[in-house]
């Protein structure tokens, strides 16, 4: 269910000077870009449009009206409760995401306001253990999507994970039922929810809450599966064509429905949820 | 049927055969062949008890993953009566490594649900060695569908290594099909009952996995990834399957201590593949109970019960100190 993931930057290739501080290379073009205007372009690539990884932090703040995020959940922490080492120690992995993120789990989770309107937001985190599912996230994520039908508002969960989190085995596993299943009693409350695809978003989470948005929609150039991509190649021995498990693709294929740039998610979302609130009460 | 064994029965196995042979010659007339046959089969009632009972976790998997263990279609046969298999999803195709069907439990009429990997060379290719395609989820969803309709319990036997990692599966939409059974099973208007026969490998399981009841076969595994998987990830080294099989903690006695499983199905003495029927009498039993059990219950309980069980797994700590 997890995988393992390959940013696709070509490796080896002609060594560039950076200079220090205030340019930086695109992981995608390899080209030198200047850091306040990518940064002013909400960390998208101005010369390919690639889409940078950025903290759950970030994109909250990207979409939703300022001062109006209201965090909870955040005192719940893992419990390694299968005493799992494998080169190193759950204790010590989860110690090194808390203090390379500053938080203590791989999903923030809080109501806000988008354009005025109200909502309760889950937001993965990729920085944090590869924002894999364990029962922390689980429960924050079902505990956000119970407030969402007891506050009777929209719900919105951006994805970013390598699926289930493999340190807390089978229990990881569960968390995939748990959550879909309040989303399944959300469903029932016909309250919209709205899943955002971002790269990447793979196995138990894409297995999962990632694809039962009623809207489903993605960043460009997003990976977005079940499998990971050298699994199947492994499995079929055969190359993968060109573009495979990229937004794109699976817009092609019917899976998702709309690809929208990080610039555009606002107004995007705000125009959704609008419709999809439009009767709500009468 | 080839008996096939693996490398810690092997002893038991040999034992097994010289007893055979010994049984072989023995015409009633030679007392000390008797005596030594029935010493023989002491030490093999020991052995196997010893080995038994002190299986790694690495060794229930090897179990579970018997060439000889029975199938899905092995407890259809043994278990259940007038069994009518139905085909197809309705959109793409039929997929073989799940099979569906109209069946009688000890009277009781049911819709069964399984993956099935099939014995010899060409069943095990067509039944994709019980990998199923997003179409297979799909077909099981709308035989659930079909027994919310008509008020049939739903019974799911799980055994595959986890769902088909291929091109097709994605672009069909694997992780979308996964995902729907989850939310529709926990809201399906029906009882289920979820029976884990040998392999519960990941999504692909748990996909025919939420259910009112889970039942475990004493020596099957479930686990989040298969043990290779785990060690190919964490350690870059598949050969540490034994270590992952350990830390992952995947057998039924492990699952019931997390309350992912609530009732343990004992095999027989040496596993079930040394006794089909004997294995598959323990499970009809055990299916009748529970089958009976949730019939006893209203829609409304079946839904509170199975959404709280869910909503309760797992292990976190709130910043208080407490754990829950
Ligand atoms: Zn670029």
């Amino acid at each position: 269910m997890p995988i393992r993931l390959f940013r696709r930057k070509e490796e080896g290739e002609k060594k560039i000077k950076i200079p220090e501080g205030m340019w930086i290379k695109c992981d995608a073009c390899l080209e030198i870009i200047y850091k306040p205007e990518v940064e002013r372009n909400l960390n998208v690539c101005p010369k390919c449009n690639y889409h940078f990884r950025i903290p759950a932090m970030e994109r909250i703040r990207a979409v939703t009206d300022e001062g109006t995020f209201r965090e909870f959940g955040e005192e719940l922490e893992s419990v390694d409760m299968l005493s799992f080492t494998d080169t190193k120690k759950y204790t010590d992995r989860l110690k090194e995401a808390k203090k390379k993120t500053g938080r203590k789990e791989a999903v923030i989770t809080g109501t806000a306001k988008i354009n005025g309107m109200d909502v309760v937001l889950a937001v993965l985190d990729f920085e944090f253990l590869g924002g894999s599912m364990g029962c922390v996230v689980g429960e924050k994520v079902t505990a956000a999507a119970e407030a969402a039908k007891e506050l009777s508002r929209p719900f919105l969960i951006y994805s970013a994970s390598g699926g289930a989190r493999m340190q807390e085995g089978v229990l990881s596993l569960m968390q995939m039922a748990k959550t879909s299943a309040a989303l399944a009693r959300l469903a029932d409350a016909r309250l919209p929810f709205i899943s955002v695809l971002t790269d990447p978003t793979t196995g138990g989470v894409a297995a999962s809450f990632a694809m039962l948005g009623d809207i489903i929609v993605s960043e460009p150039g997003a990976l977005i599966g079940f499998a990971g991509p050298r699994v199947i190649e492994q499995t079929i021995k055969q190359k993968l064509p060109e573009g495979f498990q990229r937004a794109e693709f699976l817009l092609e294929h019917g899976m998702i429905d709309i690809i929208v740039e990080r610039t555009r998610l606002k107004p995007t979302l705000t125009q959704l949820l609008r419709f999809m609130t439009a009767s709500s009460g009468k | 049927m080839i008996l096939q064994y693996l490398d810690f029965e092997k002893p038991i196995i040999d034992l097994e055969n010289r007893l055979e042979q010994l049984r072989r010659v023995d015409d009633g007339t030679d007392k000390n062949l008797r005596e030594e046959i029935v010493k023989l089969d002491k030490k093999i009632g020991k052995i196997r008890k010893e080995i038994f009972s002190n299986l790694t976790r690495w060794q229930i998997t090897q179990l579970a993953r018997h060439p000889n263990r029975p199938y899905m279609l092995d407890y259809i046969n043994h278990c259940f009566k007038n069994f009518l298999e139905i085909h197809g999803d309705r959109a793409f195709r039929d997929d073989p490594p799940v099979v569906c069907g109209f069946a009688e439990l000890e009277g009781e009429k049911v819709l069964v649900i399984g993956q099935q990997k099939g014995r010899n060379t060409t069943e095990k290719i067509r039944r994709n060695f019980g990998m199923a395609n997003p179409e297979g989820y799909r077909k099981a969803l709308r035989v659930m569908k079909l027994a919310e309709k008509f008020r049939l319990p739903v019974i799911t036997f799980i055994d595959t290594p986890g769902a088909f990692p291929g091109i097709g599966a994605e672009e069909r939409g694997q992780s979308e099909a996964i995902a729907r059974n989850l939310l529709e099973m926990a809201r399906l208007e029906t009882p289920i009952l979820v029976v884990v026969i040998g392999e519960g490998g990941s999504g692909g399981a748990l996909a025919l996995g939420v259910g009112d009841e889970i039942l475990m076969m004493e020596y099957a595994i479930y686990s989040v990834i298969s043990p290779e998987g785990c060690a190919s990830i964490l350690w870059r080294d598949t050969a540490r399957a034994e270590t992952a099989a350990e830390m992952m903690k995947v057998t039924a006695a492990d699952l019931k201590k997390f309350s992912v499983v609530d009732r343990i199905i004992p095999e027989p003495l040496g596993g079930a593949h040394r006794d089909h029927k004997a294995a598959a009498d323990a499970v009809r039993v055990a299916m009748a109970e529970s089958v009976a059990g949730l019939r006893s219950l209203s829609v409304r309980q079946l839904l509170d019960r199975r959404y709280a069980k869910f909503r309760d797994i797992g292990v976190i700590r709130r910043k208080t100190g407490s754990n829950g």
